[in-house]
């Protein structure tokens, strides 16, 4: 339960890791050990959870409903591109350089965007995304342009493990990023910080008039989201070698939130369940009817908006909780 | 300088052409017991709003303790003990009751911001929190969810926040508004047993409540001041009778 709702979250609660929680990691582990074979698309999914999380802190938490979260991702992935190529391959480095860059430039744009709210907040975002993606295409030199960055240079993981062509490294790689990034979040979420974004999120004016910095906060907030996504795209470009301008597009912004939504919004696993469930779908399907995955998609996002608003975490709840009151 | 906690001179608002704050000049005197009140649409929230700096004024100037706070933002006039309350519940609907009032105590701690330890770790939060709660009769809600209760203890889940401020200055905007008369009687009681320290401004219809109440009252008429004096006072002034309660009863 705890694991479909996000353990209980402000001053009554306990942040005590429940057995539930490390589920995720188990499944990870698992899959590392029993399914080779998905090692690279599996990689690729811890990746956009990594991504999905950084969009949850902001969007789940803090109440920020934002259309341009993409631009983060793909400028980290491009910054780490650039920085492998021009700099150094060391990943590690790459990935604090790109962490750095998406924090400064978190902060700098979340200082405009957060000015503003609802619907002048979401063009804004969406400006963003835009923006990002027509310097990514038109700065040829440094980001490759429509091509891209081909062949980014990886240096060994810690001078001693080599990115192998089986993705082996890069799976591992991305489970501690991943890990490491979830337990920022999740911690972030269960301290007076979290509880007073989600305060804020709740009632804004109620927090202005118990004297909170609520835009200060926000700020905070959206330069980290920034940062965990940016990190997101920079393991992109480094498990894959490979930079392109799909990492900046609108697509990839609605997707993400498609992702949230799908899984459960505000919940942390949600972005968990989200991403796998999409992407996997995607593989699957894509392959089969690539016209009806994308029919099929807009159906359920239909009918989770309609019918089950805490996507499919909050409808495991809800079945659960009947589950249990059947219960003699 | 003169010796009022919160003064307000020439404290002017317009919303387009309609003026809601025409040339207030008020003053709210250390551990007073003072109501402010005026046919609906007087302008009464307006002020409140200016005060906590919700709402900027077209003209004019507030001071609290001696200090000129016209440009605060409204943090900074918590943090100098302005605390308020709302005529329209603003809760934190989804939280618990306990989570209501510990994000007011913990930002007033100064640990709101805190961002590695459990919001749960933090007992001296949660203990104040749940010992207020119990001096309003709210220890046995502190589990629910805010929008689960009935309004009554919702409006006094609206004082509790207010009071975990520990504010100098307590501005309460129709703290009984829409209780039932069977429950108004708990909102009474708390209000009677405000820390005598506190000056507190109240916003009430109730006559009953603010003759019971008040040790001195304004009464606010479109904007502007129509009088202020001793709730004697107001009784016998033949301009309140007409235009105040002619509004309000006619
Ligand atoms: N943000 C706003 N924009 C435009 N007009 C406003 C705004 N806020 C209040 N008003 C108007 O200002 C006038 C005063 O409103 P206010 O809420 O201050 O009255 P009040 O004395 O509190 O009334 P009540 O007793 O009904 O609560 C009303 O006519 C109201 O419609
Ligand atoms: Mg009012």
């Amino acid at each position: 339960m705890p694991l479909a709702r996000g353990p209980a979250i402000g001053y009554g609660g306990s942040a005590r890791l429940h057995p539930a929680e490390l589920l995720p990691w188990a499944f990870a582990i698992a899959v590392y050990f029993l399914a080779p074979s998905y090692l690279p698309l599996g990689a690729y999914v811890l990746i956009i959870i990594l991504f999905a999380l950084s969009l949850d802190l902001i969007l789940g938490y803090g109440g920020i409903v934002t259309l341009g979260h993409a631009a983060y991702f793909g400028f980290g992935a491009y910054v780490a591109g650039v920085f492998a190529v021009r700099v150094h391959g060391d990943p590690l480095l790459g990935l604090a350089v790109a962490a750095a860059a998406s924090a400064a430039f978190g902060a700098a744009t979340g200082a405009v965007v957060l000015r503003t709210r609802a619907l002048a907040l979401l063009m804004l975002t969406l400006a963003l995304v835009s923006i990002v993606f027509e310097v990514a295409n038109k700065w040829t030199e440094v980001t490759g342009g429509a091509d891209g960055l081909n062949s980014v240079p990886v240096g060994q993981l810690l001078g001693a493990f080599r990115f192998d062509l089986f993705g082996k490294t890069a799976f591992l790689y991305c489970l501690a990023v991943l890990a490491a990034g979830w337990w920022l979040v999740r911690s972030l979420v269960h301290s007076p910080f979290g509880a007073s974004l989600v305060g804020a999120r709740e009632n804004e004016a109620r927090m202005h008039a118990i004297g909170a910095p609520v835009y200060a906060r926000q700020l905070c907030a959206y330069t980290l989201a920034a940062a965990l996504a940016g990190v997101a795209g920079a393991l992109l470009t480094q498990t894959t070698q490979f930079v392109g301008l799909s990492v900046v597009s609108f697509e990839l912004s609605g997707e993400i939130l498609v992702m949230l939504v799908l899984g459960g919004v505000g919940r942390i696993y949600g972005a968990f369940v989200g991403p796998l469930v999409f992407i996997v779908a995607r593989d699957y399907l894509a392959k089969q009817s690539p016209e009806y995955w994308v029919l099929g998609i807009g159906v359920l996002l239909i009918l989770i908006v309609m019918f089950a608003r805490g996507g499919i975490l909050g409808l495991a709840d809800g079945i659960a909780a009947r589950w249990r009151r059947s219960r003699p | 300088m003169s010796d009022a906690l919160l003064q307000t001179s020439g404290l002017c608002k317009s919303f387009g052409a309609l003026t809601v704050a025409d040339n207030i000049e008020f003053r709210l005197e250390p551990g007073a017991r003072h109501a402010l009140i005026g046919p609906n649409g007087a302008g009464k929230t307006t002020f409140v709003n200016m005060l906590t700096g919700q709402l900027p004024p077209s003209a004019g100037r507030i001071e609290f303790a001696g200090e000129d706070v016209t440009r605060l933002g409204q943090a900074a006039r918590v943090k100098r003990g302005l605390g308020r309350t709302f005529q329209i519940n603003t809760l934190f609907g989804a939280l618990s009751v306990l989570d209501n009032v510990a994000l007011g105590v913990a930002e007033r701690r100064g640990v709101g911001g805190r961002a590695w330890r459990a919001a749960g770790s933090h007992r001296e939060v949660r203990d104040e929190s749940l010992e207020l709660l119990a001096s309003l009769g709210l220890a046995d809600d502190a589990a629910s969810r805010t929008v689960d209760l009935p309004y009554g203890k919702q409006r006094l889940v609206e004082i509790a926040l207010a009071l975990g401020l520990r504010p100098k200055v307590l501005l309460l905007d129709e703290p009984a508004a829409g209780v039932p008369s069977t429950e108004s009687q708990r909102v009474l009681d708390v209000l009677g047993r405000l820390p005598a320290g506190v000056a507190i401004l109240i916003i009430e219809h109730d006559m009953e409540l603010v003759f019971r109440f008040a040790q001195r009252i304004t009464v606010l008429v479109r904007g502007q001041i129509l009088c202020e004096g001793a709730p004697r006072e107001i009784a016998a002034d033949a301009r309140v009778r007409e235009v105040y309660l002619g509004d309000a009863h006619g």
